[in-house]
């Protein structure tokens, strides 16, 4: 069951946003305080705790041999699954992955991909058969709004975090030598903007109860040369072009900050 | 003899007293052992042995004051989360009387009211009422929520702490038993209000506590004024350039 | 953790395990409710991320079963009767695996228990014991889990001494069994002084 929302909240929340202020005394266009670590789960070989205001998501990596799809033969795969943890929110229920699990792991799937982050065509060992996969796991531990940023945010510092073993081919067999890792071969970086509607506002980085009186949200992948390579609308209300327009503005801005979390290279 | 001192903090399952020594809440007697059941601070009174919880669930009792949200309406009741494990109902005669009413137009979903109590049975199923002084729904204001343990540091000795805050920032304040406060004012003093509650939740275990919240309020207050003076001034210089 | 009534992260050896409780809050599902008790549920999980291999999301069997003796490890200690038809919901989230990740999420969750004022007797604690290269030791690693000749992980309320999990593989004699079975509890008391240390120096100072 969904949460009601109480009447007296959406009004106050409302209005204080059409003033330009929001109620934990942020700028409208303003993130709450993020925190990234990488490498903090030794048995992944790539990881992150992710932090954005109170919500968190620990991300791990895994490398494995597999066969590419057919076709595909020539690049390397990689998957993006999350999990909502039930811990994560008095609502969220135990089970299989439901639609919001989904929608996260597709969108951010999608900003890696279409922003073509991972080298796949480096990670083919036998051309058709053996590649290598790489499994993005997202594990939602907290939840108080926006997932998406702090998951796209969180993926990309995992994935430069990651380090796979050295693979060659000897006779048409695969041997991996785990003594010699090197970094998960990499060709940019992104990050996610999201902003909610609210009023006649756009806010960045809705909270928990930001998000649960937003008419619509969208979200916003952008490469490090500022390029789009994703966008997902939710929510249940309409936008204008205008704001769509805007939100893009918004986004190419905020996002040079949250480049900043990352490492250089 | 006393295992602890007052104001200790203990856990669960720690031994307090050995002999005759009464159970107060918060602990249970394990044959001649007077134990805590919680994580919490110990008060000795006399030979009574209580512990305060740090946190914990609101459970209803018959008679209190309650800030409750309305999460369904049904043919003669609403139902009412009142942040507890155990959700009430407001049964329609309660509002109307005999008549026969619309419902949704007296309450609907999301409508936040100030309720009593009437009766918790044995299963605890909550029965809520409105007769009496101040109950009804809120209009505007905004709501926040405190652990319910800490709503009598909240209150004060004889109403002392809100007083203070009520008279400071000319906000209506409502408290909940369930730990829902209800704040209206002014939007600025409403969040003023809000940074001052959560505070006084965050520290409601140690002392000299009414001191600082003044001086918090004092400087919280200072600040806000400060700013209404300086974009005063702004606007009168904006005028000036006109 | 901001959500959650109660949570707490333990890190024991190389094991990572993260707790977090909700409730007694209303419980939707008529069938399973009890109506003179709360009904306190457990679910285990393990994170694909948490092993060598990645472990594929979702409950298997062996999760499952943790998740019920979790359960049956901690509701002896928890006044259940105060609350009738409610349920408290624990989580157990394993991030970081290193053999005995049971015991180390019932330390866990009861601290997260505490943390969210829920009544209880007792602080559960659990820890394993075990047979390795013919010798009994106490809190078998991953390898030694693994290679070992016998496992037994014990779970008990440390003021009675009473043992509220109790599992056992591989084969030991009477007597080997019960050497573990003190080497267990031994380790347990060790472990419950540190857990009721976290909790105090969490409400610490004043």
């Amino acid at each position: 069951m969904q949460p009601v929302v109480p009447e007296i909240t959406r009004t106050s929340v409302t209005n204080l946003i059409n003033k330009g202020e929001r109620t934990d005394g942020r700028a409208l266009d303003q993130y709450r305080e993020i925190s990234l670590e990488t490498g903090v789960i030794k048995k992944a070989e790539g990881s992150a705790r992710v932090k954005i205001g109170n919500t968190q998501i620990m991300i791990g990596i895994k490398p494995q041999i597999g066969e590419p799809f057919p076709d595909t033969p020539n690049v390397g795969v990689f998957m993006t699954n999350s999990e909502l943890l039930p811990m994560a929110a008095p609502n969220f229920e135990p089970g299989p992955p439901d639609e919001r699990s989904v929608e996260l792991s597709r969108v951010t799937d999608r900003g890696i991909r279409e922003g073509k982050i991972i080298d796949l065509e480096n990670m083919v060992l036998i051309p058709g058969k053996k590649v290598w996969m790489i499994f993005i796991d997202m594990h939602v531990v907290d939840y108080d709004g926006n997932l998406m940023d702090a998951a796209a945010l969180g993926a990309m510092a995992a994935l430069m975090d990651t380090k796979i073993p050295t693979a060659t081919v000897q006779d048409d067999e695969v041997v991996i030598d785990y003594e010699n890792m090197q970094p998960l071969p990499l060709k940019d970086k992104t990050v996610m903007c999201t902003m909610a509607k609210i009023g006649k506002e756009l806010v960045s980085d809705p909270s928990l109860e930001e998000e649960s009186i937003m008419g619509a949200r969208i979200s916003i992948g952008i490469r490090s040369d500022g390029t789009i390579c994703s966008m997902q609308k939710g929510g249940e209300r309409p936008f204008e072009k205008e704001e769509i327009l805007k939100a893009i503005d918004m986004a190419q801005e905020k996002t040079k900050e949250l480049f900043k979390y990352l490492p250089e290279s | 003899m006393i295992l602890v001192e007052d104001k200790d903090i203990v856990v669960p399952g720690e031994v307090l007293a050995e002999g005759e020594y009464y159970a107060g809440r918060g602990t249970f007697k394990d044959d001649s052992k007077v134990c805590s059941a919680l994580v919490g601070l110990v008060a000795i009174r006399d030979d009574k042995i209580s512990v305060l919880p740090l946190q914990s669930k609101y459970i209803p009792k018959r008679g209190d004051v309650v800030i409750g949200k309305i999460t369904e309406v049904r043919f003669s009741m609403w139902n009412v989360d009142i942040n507890s494990p155990y959700s009430g109902i407001l049964p329609a005669s309660d509002v109307f009387g005999r008549e026969k009413r619309d419902m949704n137009k007296a309450f609907a979903v999301g409508d936040i009211l100030f309720m009593r109590v009437v009766d918790v049975d044995e299963v605890k199923k909550v029965k809520l009422g409105l007769k009496g002084r101040g109950l009804g729904k809120f209009r505007g204001g905004i709501l926040v929520e405190i652990t319910p343990t800490k709503v009598p540091r909240l209150i004060g000795k004889k109403g002392s702490m809100i007083n203070m805050i009520k008279d400071h920032t000319k906000c209506e304040v409502v408290v909940g038993q369930n730990g829902l406060v209800w704040v209206k004012g002014k939007p600025e003093m409403e969040r003023v209000v809000e940074k001052v509650i959560k505070t006084i939740e965050a520290e409601a275990h140690t002392s000299g506590l009414t001191d600082r919240v003044r001086e918090m309020l004092n400087q919280l207050l200072g600040i806000e004024e400060a700013e209404a003076e300086k974009e005063e001034e702004e606007d009168f210089k904006e005028e000036l350039i006109q | 953790m901001e959500r959650a009534d109660g949570s707490a992260y333990l890190e024991f050896g190389d094991n990572k395990v993260l707790a977090a409780v909700y409730g007694p809050r209303e419980f939707h599902i008529r069938r399973f409710l009890k109506p003179n008790m709360a009904v306190l549920r457990c679910r285990y999980n393990m994170a694909p991320f948490s092993v060598e291999d990645r472990k594929r999301p979702g409950p298997d069997r062996r999760s499952l079963e943790i998740s019920k003796l979790t359960s049956e490890a901690l509701s002896p200690a928890v006044f259940l009767e105060k609350f009738p038809r409610s349920s408290i919901d624990v989580f157990i989230e394993v991030l970081q695996a290193e053999g005995g990740t049971r015991c180390a999420g019932i330390t866990a969750a009861s601290v997260a228990l505490a943390d969210a004022g829920i009544p209880m007797r007792d602080m559960v604690v659990a820890c394993a014991a075990g047979k390795s290269n013919g010798q009994v030791v106490m809190d078998l690693s991953e390898w030694e889990d693994k290679e070992g000749e016998a496992d037994v992980p014990v779970a008990i309320m440390p003021r009675t001494g009473e043992i509220t999990l109790l599992q056992m593989d591989g084969q030991l004699t009477k007597d080997e069994f019960e050497q573990a079975l003190d080497l267990a509890k031994e380790g347990c008391m060790k472990i419950s002084e540190e857990q009721k240390k976290a909790i105090k120096n969490r409400y610490g100072g004043d």
